[in-house]
């Protein structure tokens, strides 16, 4: 028997390649294309009066200079509003290059294509914009208050004004035993993968067409964008995304302003123009995410079991709404978590600001909803005097499916289909020690360290569709070609979807190639973001070998005179079951699947005319088959899938300077069966790692000019190696009842409730309520000041022990 | 009015092989291994010293490429990671481990910690894991979260 591939740790195919520098990302691509530099606004709000580019025009190896007015017909119209949503009041788009008015720093003016990218970006230096000032909105506070506007369709700044509710939640709330309100705060930061964006356009001007490659999430997305608004048609333009150096979310939204751009100026000088975006354009142009103000209304019983939420968020969604309402949506929708809320209420609003756009960041929404309801939870339990884990237990989720009864950013009801949360909690709490953390803390007390216990629980929705769609084509050599929409940026989709293809397929996993994310290949795609590459395509191309598999038992039993219903295909030879002596090649299934008229090899011959009996009855291709072991198959389904996962950290802070150190991080993960748990494991131990800069380091500083401060990797802190902790995991693997594979989507899942966990751990061993995030040394010290002096409320549990400042015993509960 | 920018013949050796080459002079080092010699397994991921994506072994010791001038690197050896291994088939010991380990996800940065591992290997052959682990403190990884870069 050949062994089963899903579930095994493969090595990764990708990584000979990669490891040894033949990797091809954007910026190693289109040697001698012209190079294209941008001129940014370097102001937050401003009309634009007047451009002079007189003085880049001559410059030498300068070939052309654009600005709005060089946009042609649709390109230079404002860019899409990809998705629309009933929420959105005053939908707004950038353009391509700015019309009149600029709305953040970095918002590109002007294009410059030159012969080399030092030159471009010198005559780009030499364009002057004359501005009238504008007064600029940052924050959400700001935003909100609507003293200053935006944009003028939105006299308050609201984008997007939303409701979501279940049951009667104020009236559940008031009649609750216990009420707790919560404020709390989360701020900027932003995906930052390594390789920024990127785009090379090339137009063939023998048949009239474009080729593109990005460094994008959607080949097949900006393909569709890139033809309407070049006013093409769609078969005139094909996208690629090469090797993509991570994207985590900022790389799904297209067109960027630059793809277009550079695409028309490619067709209008008919030469090929590349632009690489460099780290300050990434800093100042591309996109950011997770601040939100959110505030919390929660009624509960004496055990701590919700019977009502009421939540209200304001998302600051920078200059322009694009990518739509996305992100707040995700945190709407997943706030309830994995617990059993009789009656909720959530209301946002999605606020323009003078900033960088706002779009999905990995974890998309849900960080934010985790932080609400993990911090509501642990303010529960110390409001009570319970364990925190018990709390949670007590609310959990115990019956599936468990439909939400909130609307997801699909379109179709939520629903957790699958789980086991009490036995994760129970793996959770023996991986991280919990019941042993107490004598823990007071050894390390007695040493005068100060230690604190975090904890958090998430669900999150993953595999969202429409659809993805697979093609995989057996060669007559037996090389298994296999093709599937949506793009790679690290997440091992050349293994993980062999795995698949070869254990369906009954072929060593060596025979198989996979290729994503060229619209050449396979046109029907909607892209890699959401956790949904492995659910979406993985399941896809799992349906797609059956039917080549279904069709090669077909034609073999033909010339093997057998049935299919008898035959296996193993280590790629098709044969009788049992039976190793009668078996053929697939490769030579593959010969007689394609009547051939003209013998190009030796194992064509096979397929010839007069090398087979005719079939006296039918034409050698019979009506409803097609030549070829060639097969496409979609995989569309009701509705994501709700993974879930629980996180636990210990830290330790210095007493006197603040400083953090996570100790220990610990993950119990369900994503159903997985493909490859290397790969699963990798995926939760960068998305951690994404967590904790977002948690202690990472913030967009924008001062109240809208300036961003921080705008390189000098000033804005990423975790090297010295801060990251050992992430150490378990697994549960519940089954999805949603797909034929019966996997949850694993891409996020460590992101997403990691600055719950540290703000948990870190409110434990400080004592008091930590509603905000991220929290660097100075703040904490700063808040540790405001706690000294009765500001910010001790915590019960704490008030109670004997080494901390005089408890503030003040209390916003009600009874 | 523009001045010519001046250029500069440069006489460079790369993994041990002497290139010629005629760039301005503002020209960096990453640029013309990538765009002028044509090695773009060295990265470039900030241009400002600080990922370490563009790292390369200059007379030995690991450098950022994206802050040396190319006419800088006239009279030293020059190795990329293609110098430490370009055949996919036969990766060296280190892109080996990489492999092994599962050390690399989109693969972006990874050039840089190779050479950058490459170098420290050579002056310590037996490193601890805190000792690995600050060896390769100056490097950003955005996808793996270092783990499995710095286990053993």
């Amino acid at each position: 028997m050949t062994t089963r591939m899903f579930g095994q740790k493969v090595a990764r195919r990708e990584d000979p390649r990669l490891v040894t520098g033949n990797g091809r990302y954007l910026d190693d691509l289109g040697a001698g294309a012209l190079a294209a530099a941008f001129v940014r606004s370097p102001h937050a709000h401003a009309d634009i009066v007047d451009i002079d580019v007189s003085g880049a025009i001559d410059v030498e190896g300068v070939i052309a200079v654009w600005t709005h007015e060089d946009l042609p017909g649709q390109a230079a119209e404002r860019l899409p509003m990809l998705l629309p949503h009933p929420s959105i009041v005053a939908p707004m788009t950038g353009f391509a290059l700015a019309k009149d008015h600029v709305n953040f720093v970095g918002e590109p003016i002007a294009m410059v294509i030159a012969e080399d990218r030092y030159v471009a970006e010198d005559a780009a230096g030499r364009i002057e914009v004359d501005y009238e000032f504008l007064p600029p909105v940052v924050g959400v506070r700001q935003a909100r208050a609507a003293e200053r506007t935006v944009h003028e369709c939105a006299p308050d700044n609201v984008a997007a004004h939303y409701v979501q509710e279940v049951g009667e939640a104020p009236a559940s709330i008031d009649a609750a035993a216990h009420v707790l309100e919560l404020e709390l705060d989360i701020e900027r930061s932003a995906c930052m993968p390594m390789e920024g964006k990127g785009v090379l356009a090339q137009w063939n001007t023998d048949d009239e067409s474009l080729l593109v490659h990005s460094s994008t999430q959607t080949s097949t997305g900006l393909r569709a964008a890139l033809a309407a608004k070049l006013e093409v048609p769609l078969t005139k333009v094909e996208v690629i995304a090469p090797d993509v150096g991570g994207a985590f979310g900022v790389k799904i939204n297209h067109p960027w302003p630059e793809e277009l751009a550079v695409a028309c100026a490619a067709r209008a000088l008919r030469v090929p123009v590349k632009w690489t975006e460099d780290r300050r354009e990434h800093f100042i142009s591309s996109a950011h995410e997770r601040a939100q103000v959110q505030h919390v209304r929660v009624g509960f019983d004496d055990d701590g079991r919700i019977l009502g939420l009421d939540v209200k968020f304001w998302h600051d969604n920078g200059a322009y709404l694009p990518y739509g309402v996305i992100v707040p949506l995700n945190t709407s929708t997943h706030v309830m978590g994995p617990y059993a809320v009789p009656a909720y209420r959530c209301e946002y609003w999605s606020l323009y600001t003078n900033t960088v756009i706002v779009t999905p960041y990995r974890g998309a929404g849900r960080a934010h909803a985790v932080f609400m309801m993990e911090r509501t939870m642990d303010a529960i339990a110390d409001r009570l005097g319970l364990d925190r884990a018990e709390v949670r237990l007590n609310n959990f989720v115990r019956e599936f499916p468990h439909p939400m009864g909130v609307v997801m950013q699909d379109g179709a009801e939520g629903c957790i289909d699958s789980g086991d949360f009490v036995t994760s909690m129970a793996k959770l709490k023996a991986l991280v020690g919990w019941d042993e953390f107490r004598e823990y803390r007071e050894r390390a007390r007695a040493e005068g360290r100060r230690v604190g216990l975090g904890i958090g629980c998430y669900i999150e929705s993953t595999g969202a569709g429409p659809y993805e769609g697979g093609h995989i084509e057996v060669e007559t050599s037996g090389r298994v070609n296999v093709w599937t929409g949506l793009t790679t940026q690290g997440q091992a989709h050349a293994t993980v979807f062999a795995q698949i293809v070869a254990d369906e397929l009954g072929v060593p996993m060596e025979d198989v190639h996979v290729i994503t994310g060229d619209t050449r290949k396979m046109p029907y795609s909607v892209g890699t973001w959401g956790s949904r590459g492995g659910v979406m395509a993985g399941n896809a191309l799992h349906l797609t070998a059956k039917k080549v598999k279904a069709k090669a038992l077909r034609i073999a039993a033909e010339a093997l005179e057998a049935s299919p219903e008898d035959l296996e295909i193993v280590d790629g030879m098709v044969g009788v079951k049992g039976d190793p002596s009668s078996a053929m090649p697939l490769a030579a299934v593959s010969v007689l699947s394609n009547p051939l008229r003209y013998a190009f090899d030796e194992s064509a011959k096979a397929a010839t005319q007069f090398a087979r009996p005719a079939k006296m009855d039918a034409p050698p291709v019979a009506p409803g088959d097609e030549p070829g072991l060639d097969e496409q198959d979609f995989f569309s389904p009701m509705r994501s899938t709700v993974a879930n996962g629980m996180h636990a950290a210990i830290v330790e802070i210095d007493p006197e300077t603040a400083d953090i150190s996570v100790l220990r991080y610990c993950v119990v993960h369900d994503c159903g069966p997985m493909i490859n748990p290397m790969v699963v494991e990798g995926q939760v131990h960068g998305g951690v790692a994404q967590g904790i800069g977002g948690a202690l380091y990472e913030r967009m500083a924008y001062d109240s000019d809208g300036q961003l401060l921080n705008a390189s990797f000098m000033d804005f802190l990423m975790p090297f190696a010295s801060e990251v902790p050992t992430v150490e995991t378990d697994h549960l693997e519940s089954p999805s009842p949603l797909n034929p594979l019966g996997i949850k989507g694993a891409g996020e899942a460590g992101t997403i409730p990691t600055a719950a966990v540290i703000a948990s751990a870190i409110e434990d061993a400080e004592g008091f309520e930590i509603r905000q995030m991220p929290l660097d040394p100075s703040t904490l010290w700063e808040l540790r000041r405001h706690s000294a002096n009765g500001e910010i409320d001790r915590l019960r549990r704490s008030a109670q022990q004997t080494d901390g400042p005089a408890a503030n015993e003040t209390t916003r509960t009600s009874a | 009015m523009t001045v010519a920018e001046p250029h500069t013949t440069l006489r460079l050796n790369v993994n041990g092989i002497s290139h010629t080459v005629e760039v301005p002079d503002r020209r960096l080092l990453s640029d013309v291994l990538r765009h002028d010699l044509g090695l773009t397994g060295t990265h470039v991921g900030c241009e400002h010293g600080v990922c370490g994506a563009c790292t390369v072994r200059f007379d030995g010791a690991p450098v950022r490429s994206c802050l040396v001038f190319a006419a800088s690197a006239q009279g030293h050896e020059i190795t990329t990671v293609e110098g430490i291994g370009r055949d996919p088939e036969h990766p060296s010991d280190v892109q080996q481990a990489f492999i092994d380990c599962h050390g690399l996800q989109c693969g972006f940065c990874t050039p840089g910690f190779i050479t950058t591992i490459d170098a420290f290997l050579d002056e310590n052959p037996n490193p601890s894991e805190d000792e690995a682990r600050e060896a390769v403190s100056g490097n950003l990884c955005r996808c793996t979260g270092y783990q499995n870069i710095v286990e053993p």
